[in-house]
């Protein structure tokens, strides 16, 4: 088994090998702005790291979100891409849930991630394999009270200190993380547990069907 | 040919997820998955929405022209994929599509000019391009007057418009009229059941002082939603087939006009015209009538390859094989404004090292 994973969900661009066992390489760049210049070169430098070709790989594991949109298609059209040419299985995993598995708690805990406008992405979990919620967007204000006295684990807490007392860490997404979570799910014959290859928008698309078309005559 | 270069397209710098598959300049394939129905309701291109319908047409789009063109994607000698200009978004989709390819492949990458491949395309209708052409842009989103004396590495821009493009003139008439969108189609359309010397609309930018090749179509805009705002006040009848003849006479006289006389000034013998406009059956026949009064031969590729396609990024792609011209880098960006003069993104390496790294050594080692 060798696993590649990718995520751009988040301002983090992270690339992992996995061969089933562990981590053979990782990396993760924090840049917002660049995920589409970033990606394939780090993509790159894991395989060139572990010294194998990426004709190797078994399977593509993509965080398919939450996250801001120009982003997180990246890494989706990258492993779809990918996987079309090598004829392996795509398989996508919550973004969130790559964080939660980073955060190693036994204990309920929120994942959230920023998701601009004032808002984050966020989900419950038991534990740091187990979400109870679908992913949500929310204003961290109208959700602190339903959350009050659960640490809450990403960059979305950190963001919101106020609303969110108790921010721990990981701050950033890694694709070592949501490798390491399909490497287990994949060895467990647990491979229905995986999320189609698409992406998690959570909101439409911005767009306003314009009004009648703006009369030129001076009045 | 079999020696000549075998090169895949891909275009989605605007609403057309476009794939094309072309041979030299032989066309073998053109995969077109289009969202233009996705923005009829909102009288035009929305980004967001262009943008999440390449993700999902990306690789069937792929798939289908591999599969049309009848060939074994290892047998490609590159990837070519618009790197700009065009809309942010959609632009990211194809182009890190195209590097995952061109990677998984281990082929080189060509991120070049939506401009340039607009131009070059027509080498798969009428064969190589005559070095200079000269060519006229026209659609939604640019209106050029370009003279190319070698596309792939070099692309003067003679003039442009310098408010609306001659696409967007016709999106917004269009929604006067209230014939919905695009456009271009219907205006063509209804046009030929009218009189083009109806209503006198003015040319913009004719005049002796103004600059012989740049275009404006935002005054003609103005004069033509005042006229049909003048008829409804009036409670009169709006005739649309007069309106919509006259209008369009308007636009493409100044094209045509302007596209010739740079012909003549800059002594080129041949004008492409290219871009969704170039679709305009009444550009085409005044091009057509102008181009054989002054001398100069017209090349139009028909329509479908007009209008944004993979296959004009192919051709393009192809030609840069074809001339060894520098491979891009695996950190290419889709780049929203990229100038005209660049018709291509070359890597920062020597050409050497980058062919040595992609080489196929990624699926088939
Ligand atoms: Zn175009």
């Amino acid at each position: 088994m060798l696993l590649l994973a990718v995520d751009t969900a988040t301002p983090a661009v992270t690339a992992a090998l996995h061969d089933g066992v562990s981590v053979l390489a990782a990396e993760s760049q924090v840049d917002s702005r660049r995920h589409g210049e970033l990606l394939l070169p780090a993509v790159n430098r894991v395989l060139a790291e572990a010294g194998l070709p990426l004709g190797a790989v078994t399977d593509l594991v993509v965080g398919v979100g939450p996250g801001p949109y120009t982003g997180l298609r990246v890494g989706l059209v990258t492993a779809a891409a990918f996987g079309s040419t090598l004829g392996v299985p795509v398989h996508g995993l919550c973004t969130l849930d790559g964080l939660a598995y980073a955060a190693g708690l036994d204990e309920p805990f929120v994942v959230a991630t920023d998701a601009r406008r004032k808002e984050v992405y966020w989900a419950r979990y038991a534990d740091s394999r187990t979400r109870l919620t679908e992913p949500a967007v929310d204003r961290p204000a109208d959700i602190a009270a339903e959350l009050a006295g659960l640490p809450v684990v990403g960059a979305g807490g950190t963001l919101y200190p106020e609303a969110f007392p108790d921010a721990r860490g990981p701050e950033h997404q890694s694709a070592a993380a949501l490798a390491s979570l399909a490497a287990g799910r994949l060895a467990a014959g647990d491979g229905d547990a995986f999320l189609p290859a698409l992406p998690l928008y959570l909101r439409r698309p911005d767009a306003q069907v314009p009004k009648n078309y703006k009369v030129v005559t001076p009045k | 040919m079999a020696d000549e270069p075998l090169v895949l397209g891909i275009e989605t710098s605007c609403d057309e997820t476009g794939v094309g598959i072309v041979r030299g300049t032989t066309l073998l394939a053109d995969a077109i998955a289009s969202s233009v129905d996705e923005h009829a309701r909102f009288g035009g291109v929305v980004p967001e929405v262009a943008s999440r319908a390449h993700l999902e047409a990306m690789v069937p789009t792929v798939e289908r022209a591999l599969k049309e063109a009848g060939v074994s994607a290892r047998d490609l000698d590159g990837i070519a994929v618009t790197a700009g200009p065009g809309l942010a978004g959609a632009l990211l989709v194809g182009v890190s599509a195209a590097k995952a390819y061109a990677y998984a492949l281990g082929k080189p990458l060509y991120g070049v000019n939506h401009l340039a491949s607009h131009i070059c395309v027509d080498q798969l209708e009428h064969g190589p391009l005559p070095e200079p052409t000269m060519a006229l842009l026209v659609s939604g989103g640019h209106s050029s007057l370009l003279l190319a004396p070698d596309i792939t590495a070099d692309v003067r821009p003679l003039g442009a418009t310098i408010d609306d493009a001659a696409g967007e003139a016709f999106d917004k008439i269009a929604r006067v009229l209230q014939l919905g969108f695009p456009g271009g189609p219907v205006i063509d359309r209804l046009a030929r059941e009218g009189d083009p010397a109806a209503i006198a609309f003015p040319r913009g930018l004719t005049g002796p002082r103004d600059a012989p090749y740049d275009f404006s179509f935002s005054g003609l805009k103005t004069s033509v939603a005042r006229w049909i705002e003048a008829r409804r006040a009036a409670g009169e009848d709006v005739p649309v087939r007069d309106v919509a003849a006259s209008f369009q006479e308007a636009v493409v006289d100044v094209l045509t006009r302007k596209a010739v006389r740079a012909c003549k000034d800059e002594g080129v013998d041949h004008l492409m015209i290219g871009g969704g406009v170039a679709a305009n059956s009444r550009l085409r026949a005044l091009a057509a009538d102008r181009c054989e009064r002054a001398g100069v031969r017209l090349r139009v590729p028909r329509p479908g390859l007009c209008t944004d396609n993979g296959a004009m990024v192919a051709a393009l792609g192809a030609e840069m094989v074809a001339r060894n011209r520098p491979a891009s880098d695996w950190d290419l960006s889709a780049d929203s404004s990229l100038p005209v003069t660049a018709t291509h993104v070359p890597g920062h390496r020597h050409p050497h090292d980058h062919v040595h790294e992609v080489g196929k050594e990624n699926l088939y080692s």
